[in-house]
């Protein structure tokens, strides 16, 4: 396997280089497990993930559908719909106050949680073109997130949302947020969303696939924008997505899924440089990239996803592995190849 | 809002005029008129009309008239003097007949609509929010055991009891000595102890419908994306049961609002009669019986127009409530 073919594709727009991950610890994640129980078994969707959010940093969680990333993220906000549950691990969240606070322990439907959702950590959804009461205008729906977290008056919301609505770059704010969702474009309806998570000045952002469901131009918009948020409020952000084009764009580090569990965590230009992990190889292979010639066919990851509910024992990916060597690889271990590289494969290193 | 509430108001009138026509057209389609069932129930008791009597009788009651003449005559009586014509079988201007019958189905109309949403909101939302729990399958199955019971045997039954234990006449809407008497505060006084029976009765079957219908809305509205996005902006789980997705869930029960009218008219008349109930619907029913066409086709109309009537008032609250629905307009 050559390096050129694993290229990280080069940053546009405002993008600079990774930074390094030297800023505070805001939100720690240890050994993290949801699993759903159903009836027809259990689906453990999340099951041991592990990961930390640096002030100013943007950690990148990436993995084919179904591999557990949102499930992950709804875990530490506790909003896992049922029949989910959170069966471990710790989510240890560091206030503004600099307190620090364990969320796994928290009364899902209690005050103190409550509190840290949408002002602490916001969470943009997967699907924010649903993710509006579509009976209330957007002013509503943000003033009343501002007014719950900040206890402001109705004149003081409205104008602290016209704020982050300019911020967000959405022209004429005042006319916007008294407009329904219908009546705005995906991009408008994209940035009131993110306008309404940043309403709070959260500490911590966590963004599930924000642009998919956009187009490629509004897409790069929104990733800009976010970008420049980020530098101006500081915050950490957590962006999910399965596009490896967007990890290369917008990470300073990376965490890969599989199967709910985390088979590689590194930061970005290492991930894509020497990725060890053959599920990853496997990945950034099955990206396109600029500069290649169109001939080229692109390659899908052999075999199907496993079912959920029947995991395949040892290391999941096995069954679709190219590197796969029986007796080797039935319990591959979470180990630091190099500094603050982790991979799960009992041929690390071998593989590269 | 405006400018849809004018549209709609327009759009009623060619509505209204199509429905006086289908009723007037509706109450002449059976062979026969009135004088001929007429004859046919003298003649059943051994009397005879002659040709020239019945010839007579047809001219001075206009029915030799062609049907647009006809139809044009009564359509300007009942618009320029509110005269819907004589009931033929009771000799009695139809208006004297009309408006106690429709007024006391309007009230039971609306006390039942009350009765049933008062029951099947808070019922459905419980259900929906407590799914599977205990309540939750008492009320399903209480739920089901009232739409499958026919409601006149329910009436029946109702009646029955109330004869056995407690030596009560529940059918009518009044006592005896109010029955015909002119409307006094002891006369609604005696209408409002006796409206409880048929308006359970007549309601069981609505309600155990619409406990279903809010039940399964509402479960829809609730696992819907938005309202987790609003979970995940941290509001309590009181603001997003009743803020955002029990108005969605609200919006069929206000869309039927138009046709609760003719439903229990329709639905509600095997069960007025039975406890005789002095409503549109038994009257209506023997109108059509012996073709007294007039008073059939006043109340085919009035019930007619009181649909639009509902439809539209139903159509503007959704309108008031929804903003995809006034704004798209
Ligand atoms: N409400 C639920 N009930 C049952 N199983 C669920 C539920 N939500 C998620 N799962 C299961 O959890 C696993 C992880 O789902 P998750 O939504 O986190 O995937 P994802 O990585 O976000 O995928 P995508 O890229 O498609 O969004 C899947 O196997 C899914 O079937
Ligand atoms: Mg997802």
């Amino acid at each position: 396997m050559t390096t050129e073919l694993i290229d990280p594709p080069a940053r546009t727009g405002s993008a600079e280089a990774p930074r390094p991950l030297d800023t505070p610890v805001v939100l720690d994640v240890k050994d993290l497990r949801t699993h759903f129980l159903m009836p027809g078994g259990t689906v453990r969707a999340v099951d041991g993930v592990s990961y930390t959010l640096h002030r100013g940093r943007t950690l990148g969680i990436v993995g084919e559908s179904g591999c557990g990333k949102s499930v992950t993220a709804q875990s530490v906000l506790g909003i896992v719909p049922r029949p989910g549950r959170n069966v471990g691990g710790t989510v240890t969240l560091t206030r503004r106050d600099g307190t620090n606070l364990e969320l796994t322990s928290l009364d899902p439907r209690g005050k103190v949680i409550r509190s840290v959702r949408g002002n602490e950590i916001a969470y943009i959804f997967q699907e924010p073109m649903s993710a509006l009461s579509p009976i209330h205008t957007i002013g509503h729906q943000i003033t009343e997130v501002i007014r719950l977290h900040t206890g402001a008056k109705r004149d003081e919301a409205r104008f602290r949302a016209e704020t982050v609505m300019r911020q967000v770059g959405l022209p004429r704010p005042d006319a916007v947020l008294d407009r329904y969702p219908h009546q705005l474009s995906g991009g408008m309806r994209q940035r009131a969303v993110i306008g309404i998570a940043l309403a709070c000045n959260p500490g911590i952002l966590i963004a599930d696939e924000p642009t998919t469901a956009l187009d490629v131009t509004t897409e790069a918009v929104i990733l800009d924008l976010v970008r420049s948020l980020q530098k101006e409020g500081g915050m950490a952000i957590q962006f999910i997505t399965h596009n490896l084009g967007v990890i290369a764009e917008i990470a300073d580090e990376v965490v890969v899924m599989y199967m709910g569990r985390q088979v590689e965590r590194a930061p970005v230009s290492q991930l894509f440089h020497a990725p060890q992990h053959p599920y990853t190889q496997a990945l950034l292979r099955s990206m396109p990239r600029l500069g290649h010639r169109a001939h080229e066919r692109l390659e899908a990851i052999q075999g199907m996803v496993p079912d959920p509910y029947d995991v395949p024992p040892g290391c999941a990916f096995h069954t679709r592995c190219r590197h796969y060597v029986p007796g080797t690889c039935d319990s591959p271990e979470y180990l630091e190849v190099s500094p603050r590289h982790w991979v799960r494969c009992s041929r690390a290193g071998e593989v590269a | 809002m405006i400018a849809y509430t004018i549209q709609r108001l327009l759009l009623a009138i060619p509505t209204l005029f199509v429905i006086s026509l289908l009723s007037f057209v509706l109450i002449q389609l059976p062979p026969g008129d009135f004088l001929s069932s007429y004859a046919a129930t003298l003649a059943a008791l051994g009397e005879q009309l002659s040709g020239d009597t019945l010839a007579l009788l047809r001219e001075s009651y206009g029915l030799d008239q062609p049907i647009y003449v006809q139809y044009y005559k009564w359509i300007t009586g009942i618009v320029t003097r509110g005269d819907f014509g004589l009931s033929l079988e009771w000799k009695q201007p139809v208006k004297a007949l009309l408006w106690e019958r429709m007024g006391l189905t309007i009230a039971l109309t609306l006390s039942t609509l009350l009765f049933t949403w008062l029951l099947a909101i808070p019922i459905g939302i419980y259900s929906a929010t407590h799914q599977y729990s205990p309540l939750d399958y008492v009320f399903t199955t209480i739920g089901f055991i009232g739409l499958g019971v026919p409601g006149f045997m329910l009436a029946l039954v109702v009646m029955w009891i109330a004869f056995i234990y407690f030596g009560a006449d529940v059918g009518g809407l009044f006592s005896d000595q109010y029955k015909n008497a002119p409307w006094s505060l002891g006369r609604v006084w005696d209408l409002l102890q006796h409206l409880w029976v048929p308006m359970l009765i007549l309601g069981m079957e609505g309600a155990a419908g619409l406990i279903r219908t809010m039940r399964a809305n509402l479960l829809d509205e609730l696992h819907k994306p938005y309202v987790t996005a609003a979970r995940a902006r941290g509001l309590d789980e009181t603001v997003l049961t009743y803020e955002y997705p029990v108005q969605v869930a609200l919006n069929p029960f206000i869309s039927t609002l138009g046709w609760a009218l003719p439903g229990l008219v329709n639905g509600g008349t095997i069960i007025s009669v039975t406890l005789s109930l002095p409503t549109a619907g038994p009257l209506l029913l023997r109108a059509l019986q012996s073709q007294d066409m007039y008073l059939a086709g006043a109340f085919i109309l009035l019930l007619g127009s009181l649909t639009i009537v509902g439809t539209l008032i139903s159509d503007l609250l959704l309108a008031w409530i929804d903003p995809r629905i006034r704004l798209t307009h």
